[in-house]
């Protein structure tokens, strides 16, 4: 296939500037400097870094990586307990906002009987254990389980210690606050006297098998709503983000972009960059990047220099926004082949009703508060970077791949990070900074601007997705097709119970850069299901509600709809439309991540000015065991919100390969104002194990609303975001 | 074109010599160590760069150094007293209201700006008070709710 502008790859964004010859390593000495394990924990002074041998059933399984956190990592790489009893666990998960760090400490106080006020976590530092990126919802299945099997093997290590060290049965003594309890009179011991060094003996056994981690039912931390552990300095502002760091004699960098996508520098004229007093300039091909002491002077260089670039832009016709699903229809793959449960084509044909609709998905933007980021700085030849992203891991091999240097020279750590939502995998910053600063010889911080992030950086795909249902003579759904072009995989199959279904992707040479997304493509998916559902029920003559549990057999999913309908008073309220009116309700559920959403809409319909609001949400919401309810609450109702955007106003607009809304003034985010009435529900499972909720509540607020505004007018709008000639959201 | 400029930030006066149509948030960021003012998007439309000229919530991103020589500037490494935090920060912990938190020092500094105009606020008047705010976590629920809470102990309302 033609490429565009960049290959279509949904799960592995390349890099911007993937090919290391335009970073020109210069010659020089090939030295190793590597950062042993050691040193790392070095900086946390005295104490012991656990270094039992772990007994196999503590061992994590091996399992899938991507989304990472089933990597086993040994106990001696994961925790340090200071001579002052101050625990430090390291994890390379990283905290974007989705609450991971305060989760992640309450899961290993919980296991060690430690207060986390005493519990440090030390997050996305390449020098420390590899548990995979943050993504896919996995650090609450993955990640938790992780760390609370550690926590329980230093607990169970502190207890066999201490009744050696008295003489005691280790099943008569407990932990709690961090002391052990049941110990002779007069007797005290914790994890400070474990750290002390006078137990070297005692450690070098291997604990006793059959370590496990606490049940529910004896959960003293995790199941409450334990704040955020770095809320202090957050609301002072202490806190440093990727784009705070500072170093001694750091430069702040702007690069030069291109004027369109696919654009080629033919000419360039430096000198006037040169002459913006200390400023550094690098050209390596494409890349011409700008360092000096301050962001305005390193501005006016890029400037200077851009005011004399000559640009050839690209040969190939690229599509606009408004091309966009003629254009993927045509650009299709022919190589995907549908995912077929029974007979779906004989069963459309014996059906009493068919319907086949087509529903059309914008790209959109993360548009995180913090946009890229980074700081870099080399020391000989080791480099260290400091940068937002979620897969630390990647960005190390990026940078010693652009850089063209072995990994083990590259620590790269993600300071607490100014919002991700699944569009910070990638390392462009990193790799910006790093090649400034080897030229420059000082650290370089670089953070992009705001209509960078919004036309450099990668985006949510668009698509279009053809769906297409047959109901019986007695309204039964017993044929399900659903194709979808472009926007991505998750949530294509249907959780209904129908006999007959034909699911297909269809990759396509897509117009942007795209990847990762919060609840990836699944927005769409439901979208598209839900609203259709929503169809085939008004054609059985159906009640929405009825509908969908009629075809519903999974309990969980079940539970969360019905929750949610009731709350919403479902059946008082909603009566069938037969003309126009004000007021219009919608639901819609869907399962993601063995997560259960279902979530009910009101809309209000202004006629005369043409125009609606989302006034009420009621949201359920279940995800086995509750870990931390204020946190869990707090990320659905973020999703619900941030899911209006995409519902109602976000779309990332372009023609001739330029961006036409690349700032906050033109492309339309969630404000105070937006912000409907909210309720939700979290439904607690204590009896399952815990999933992922920072992606899965996203999923159910657009189909919802785009449903309750065919309930007010019946007009069906198919489109994300929803719109239509006659009504725009206010 | 570089002069020399004294304006006061956090009860400090602080002499800078530098171009004057550099931005205050640039100056406090990149010259004092003044990092709490975020920069999002650098066009005044998302107001994670909220300080107080004057005891009135501005962009600093959107004000230039030559606008503030020999005025008054906080920021909200100045708003904590010694022995801990200012009302409206402690309504920020106590309700939970962040997420990722880059938002949050803008937050706080507008708030401070909102209830030292209107120490009573009604919730429209908070929401339009607000509005300019971006929080891309969307974790509006709490902000309001923090908001509402530093409404009634907020210090110069009594």
């Amino acid at each position: 296939m033609k490429r565009f502008i960049s290959p279509p790859d949904l799960e592995t964004p390349e890099l911007e500037f993937p090919e290391p010859e335009r970073y020109e390593l210069r010659e020089g000495p090939f030295y190793h400097f590597e950062l042993s394990r050691r040193e790392f924990v070095a900086t946390l002074g005295a104490g012991l870094v656990l270094s039992v041998a772990v007994p196999s059933g503590l061992a994590q399984r091996a399992g899938r990586g991507g989304g990472g956190g089933e990597r086993s990592v040994p106990l001696a790489q994961r925790m340090h307990i200071g001579a002052d009893g101050l625990i430090t666990v390291f994890t390379s998960k990283v905290e974007v906002g989705q609450g991971a760090r305060t989760q992640l400490t309450q899961a290993v106080g919980e296991e060690l009987e430690v207060p986390v006020q005493r519990i440090t976590l030390v997050m996305a530092d390449t020098a420390g254990p590899d548990d995979g990126g943050t993504a896919g919802s996995r650090t609450t299945p993955a990640t938790v389980p992780a760390l609370r099997k550690a926590g329980a093997a230093a607990r169970q290590l502190l207890l066999e210690t201490a009744a050696a060290t008295f003489e005691v049965d280790a099943k008569s003594l407990s932990v709690r606050e961090g002391q052990v309890e049941g110990l002779p009179s007069g007797k005290q011991f914790s994890y400070a006297d474990l750290a002390s060094g006078k137990h070297a003996d005692a450690l070098k056994r291997e604990l006793a098998p059959g370590v496990s981690v606490k049940e529910v039912a004896r959960w003293r931390l995790l199941g409450t709503p334990v704040p955020r552990v770095d809320a202090a300095a957050i609301v002072t502002g202490a806190h440093r983000y990727p784009s705070d760091v500072t170093r001694p004699g750091m430069l702040y960098a702007r690069m030069l972009r291109a004027p369109s996508y696919g654009a080629q520098l033919q000419d360039i004229d430096l000198a006037p960059a040169r002459a913006v007093a200390s400023a550094v300039v690098v050209r390596d091909g494409d890349f011409v990047g700008f360092a000096a002491p301050t962001s305005m002077a390193a501005e006016q260089a890029r400037a200077a220099a851009a005011a004399t670039a000559k640009w050839t832009t690209a040969t190939t016709t690229a599509p606009s926004s408004d091309e966009l699903s003629a254009h993927l229809r045509a650009q299709t793959s022919e190589r995907s082949r549908p995912d077929k449960r029974g007979t779906p084509e004989e069963a459309f044909k014996t059906a009493a009703k068919v319907l086949r609709e087509t529903y059309h998905i914008a790209y959109i933007q993360h548009a995180p508060m913090e946009p890229r980021a980074a700081v870099a700085e080399w020391v000989g030849e080791q480099l260290t970077v400091w940068t937002g992203s979620q897969q630390p891991g990647r960005v190390r091999q990026d940078l010693a791949q652009s850089l063209r240097i072995p990994a083990e020279r590259v620590r790269v750590i993600v300071p607490d990070t100014g919002g991700g939502f699944g569009g910070k995998h990638s390392g462009e910053a990193a790799v910006e900074a790093a090649r400034l600063a080897r030229e420059a010889n000082k650290p370089v911080s670089i953070r992009w601007t705001r209509e960078e992030e919004f036309t450099w950086a990668y985006f949510r795909p668009g698509g279009v997705i053809d769906v297409g249902g047959g109901l019986d003579d007695k309204g039964a759904l017993i044929a399900w097709e659903h194709v979808n072009f472009n926007s991505g995989t998750s949530a294509l199959g249907t959780p209904y119970a129908i006999p007959n279904v034909s699911t297909e992707f269809k990759s396509c040479n897509q117009p942007l850069r795209s990847g990762s997304y919060r609840a990836l493509a699944s927005t769409a998916n439901a979208f598209a299901r839900e609203s259709f559902m929503d169809e085939l029920a008004a054609a059985a003559g159906a009640d929405p509600l009825e509908f969908r549990l009629r075809h519903l057999q999974n309990d969980r999913l079940r539970a969360v709809l019905v929750a949610a309908a009731e709350r919403f008073e479902w059946r008082a309220r909603w009566k069938p439309g037969t003309s126009p009116r004000s007021t219009g309700f919608g639901l819609a559920c869907g399962t993601e991540k063995g997560s259960y959403v279902a979530c009910c809409a009101q809309v209000e319909v202004n006629e005369s000015a043409g125009t609606f609001r989302v006034v009420k949400v009621v949201e359920a919401f279940e995800c086995g065991a509750i870990q931390n309810p204020a946190n869990l609450k707090a990320q659905v109702e973020g999703c619900i919100i941030q899911g209006l955007g995409g519902a109602l106003t976000e779309e990332m607009r372009f023609r001739d390969g330029k961006m036409l809304n690349a700032s906050f003034s033109r492309y339309r985010v969630p404000r105070f104002r937006d912000v409907p009435e909210i309720e939700t529900l979290l439904v607690n499972r204590p009896d399952l194990p815990s999933t992922g909720a920072g992606e899965t509540p996203i999923i159910g607020i657009a189909p919802a609303i785009a449903n309750a505004l065919f309930h007010a007018q019946q007009t069906r709008l198919r489109s994300l975001p929803i719109r239509s000639e006659k009504f725009r959201v206010v | 074109m570089t002069t020399t400029v004294r304006f006061d930030v956090n009860g400090k006066t602080q002499r800078i010599t530098t171009d004057l149509k550099r931005t205050l948030l640039e100056v406090l960021r990149e010259d004092l160590g003044l990092t709490g003012a975020k920069f999002g998007c650098g066009e005044g439309q998302c107001r994670a760069c909220t300080v107080l000229l004057e005891g009135k919530a501005v962009a600093a991103c959107q004000t230039t150094l030559d606008e503030v020589a020999g005025r008054k500037v906080e920021t909200i490494e100045g708003l904590a007293p010694a022995d801990g935090l200012h009302p409206v920060q402690a309504a920020f912990v106590a309700e939970g209201a962040m997420q990722c938190g880059y938002c949050v020092p803008g937050m706080i500094m507008a708030t401070v700006g909102l209830l030292r105009r209107n120490p009573r606020p009604t919730r429209e008047q908070m929401v339009a008070g607000l509005n300019g705010n971006l929080c891309r976590c969307c974790g509006y629920v709490n902000v309001l709710k923090a908001v509402q809470r530093a409404a009634q102990t907020f210090p110069e309302a009594k």
